[in-house]
């Protein structure tokens, strides 16, 4: 992927981001995350019903790529089991870290394949995803 | 003006520094004095049996004569800090925790930075009195006639900064104190974002404490200033206990404390910062604040005037000091900071430490511009332009 298509994709997901909602989604886990270093701010809410992850949608104010980040995971993280979404994040993570990974699994995040290059930028990257670990975190810890 | 003062911009040319209300750049005058501490006398301060600390001691002693000079006070009311925030904490912990009483009432506002809405928020929490707001009006200023209204037999002390760090206006303090005082209320001002731009003259202005920080005024970062009016201090309590701030001591019920305002520094003060912050206040001294605020001013002016051009940005305050914030459309104030960024345009984005202006101005986030003396019209110019197209911010913001 070049440069300019993974600018799209990113613009492409802040412009239209997917499942973003201005309001609170009542009967959904809700799940804050945000930066100390920043202000970016997103309240992520959770749908998993017998360890799917049926729907997350998500509110708040961000920065561009954060907000292109949080579409994207939502993206690629509905209809994933809680197993397979938490391997999905390993495999992100390795991505970020400059690890081998397979790229397939990481789908249209790799968009953020060349984030070590802006270390200022990896905050906005990984906030939703620190948000979603602490949900399923505590969603197995209630649940299994 | 004077930007050959600044190393600074002789290393980084292309260097536009917007961010003044954070902190400021250093001149060389500041840093050789620094330097010229560590390498020639770097002794403790109060230990004059020898050359070279005697030297300390009459070097920041005579910062002490410098600083009171600046805002037309008494040697003995200026307490070196660390900063303003450890002001204002001294002040509201120190001073008024131990006078106020579970009816009483402290007066802010929604515009007040972090480092003075805390500290009474922690006393109230403490000892159960109660902070108010006083209104702002649709300018989100503050007017001497909100101050009144929201004065009630309870309240004991109002503070405030004098050029809000936000919005950037300046308060009619002198107004405020006057009126206060014919209640019996003491007011604190936070002149972080003032004193470094402004006069301030604490006895024209009669204003019972203030606070400011050496490093928005181009000086060290790690030192700051407390005034207050001597009986004040008399009154106040230290918060911190070691070496230095005592006379003698040898049991608890004997301890003899040094007079104010030595006894509010323990412990080996940041003499090289102080030494340094001196050679700042000769400097401003030597162009004179009237001229650095009148340039400011003017600069100021400008870059409302040019970005009014713009349509698609909102101006959120064209206040009466060097502070300009605004919003492009559409565009998270990160993302058009990030952008100016890659232009070697440093800006702020955020709530600047406000976190409940919100409350009355609905925009909780905004990009903010502050000036200084150093800034041109050049540097506004470019930063005008780069505003000018939204497409190509859009594109270049990631």
């Amino acid at each position: 992927m070049n440069s300019l298509t993974k600018r799209e994709i990113i613009l492409d997901n802040y412009s239209n981001p997917f499942n973003k909602v201005a309001e609170e989604v009542p009967g959904y886990i809700k799940e804050n995350s945000r930066n100390e270093s920043c202000i970016d701010n997103i309240d992520l809410y959770i749908d998993i019903k017998d360890n799917i992850i049926k729907d997350i949608k998500f509110s708040g104010e961000a920065c561009a790529i954060s907000t292109a980040s949080t579409s994207i995971m939502i993206k690629n993280l509905i209809g994933k089991s809680i197993e397979e979404a938490l391997n999905y994040m390993t495999e992100f993570d390795n991505m970020l870290e400059e690890k081998e990974y397979n790229s397939d699994i990481v789908g249209e995040a790799k968009v953020f394949d060349e984030t070590y290059k802006q270390i200022n930028r990896r905050t906005c990257v990984i906030l939703p995803y620190k948000g979603i670990k602490r949900a399923l975190k505590e969603y197995l810890t209630k649940n299994n | 003006m004077n930007r050959e003062d600044f190393p600074i911009l002789k290393s980084n040319p292309n260097l536009i520094y917007f961010d003044n209300g954070a902190t400021t750049l250093k001149p060389k005058c500041m840093i050789d004095r620094t330097k010229e501490y560590y390498e020639l006398y770097s002794a403790n301060a109060h230990r004059g049996d020898y050359g070279i600390s005697l030297k300390v001691d009459m070097a920041f002693e005579g910062v002490r004569e410098s600083t009171a000079k600046f805002i037309n006070a008494e040697k003995n009311e200026i307490i070196f800090t660390s900063g303003s925030t450890e002001s204002l904490n001294l002040i509201a912990f120190g001073y008024f925790k131990n006078r106020l009483n579970s009816n009483d009432e402290i007066l802010i506002s929604y515009a007040e930075h972090a480092s003075n809405v805390l500290p009474w928020f922690r006393i109230q929490s403490e000892i159960g009195c109660k902070v108010n707001f006083i209104p702002l009006d649709n300018s989100e200023h503050i007017t001497l006639e909100n101050v009144k209204k929201s004065i009630t037999e309870n309240t004991k002390v109002i503070s405030l900064a004098h050029i809000t760090n936000v919005i950037g206006d300046i308060r009619p303090i002198k107004e405020i104190v006057e009126y206060a005082h014919s209640k019996n209320i003491l007011v604190v001002v936070d002149g972080a974002q003032s004193v470094p731009h402004i006069k301030t003259d604490v006895k024209d202005l009669d204003i019972d404490f203030l606070a400011f920080s050496a490093h928005k005024m181009m000086g060290p970062t790690g030192v700051g200033v407390l005034y207050g009016k001597y009986n004040l201090l008399k009154g106040m309590v230290p918060l911190m206990y070691g070496g230095g701030m005592n006379e003698r001591f040898d049991s608890p019920e004997c301890v003899e404390l040094k007079d104010v305002p030595t006894r509010f520094e323990a412990g080996t003060p940041n003499i090289a910062g102080v030494i340094g912050f001196g050679a700042v206040l000769d400097y401003i001294n030597s162009i004179g604040i009237d001229n650095i605020y009148k340039h400011e001013v003017e600069l100021k002016d400008y870059m409302i005037e040019k970005l009014k051009e713009i349509s698609h940005v909102n101006i959120i305050s064209n206040s009466d000091s060097g502070i300009v914030t605004f919003n492009v459309e559409g565009i998270f104030p990160q993302d058009v900071a990030v952008y100016l960024d890659k232009y070697n345009i440093c800006v702020r984005a955020g709530n600047h430490c406000a976190k409940i202006l919100k409350n009355e101005t609905k925009v909780n986030n905004t990009v903010r511009a502050s000036l200084y003396m150093y800034n041109t019209k050049e540097e506004i110019d470019k930063f005008v332009d780069l505003l000018r197209d939204k497409d190509k911010i859009i594109r270049e913001m990631i």
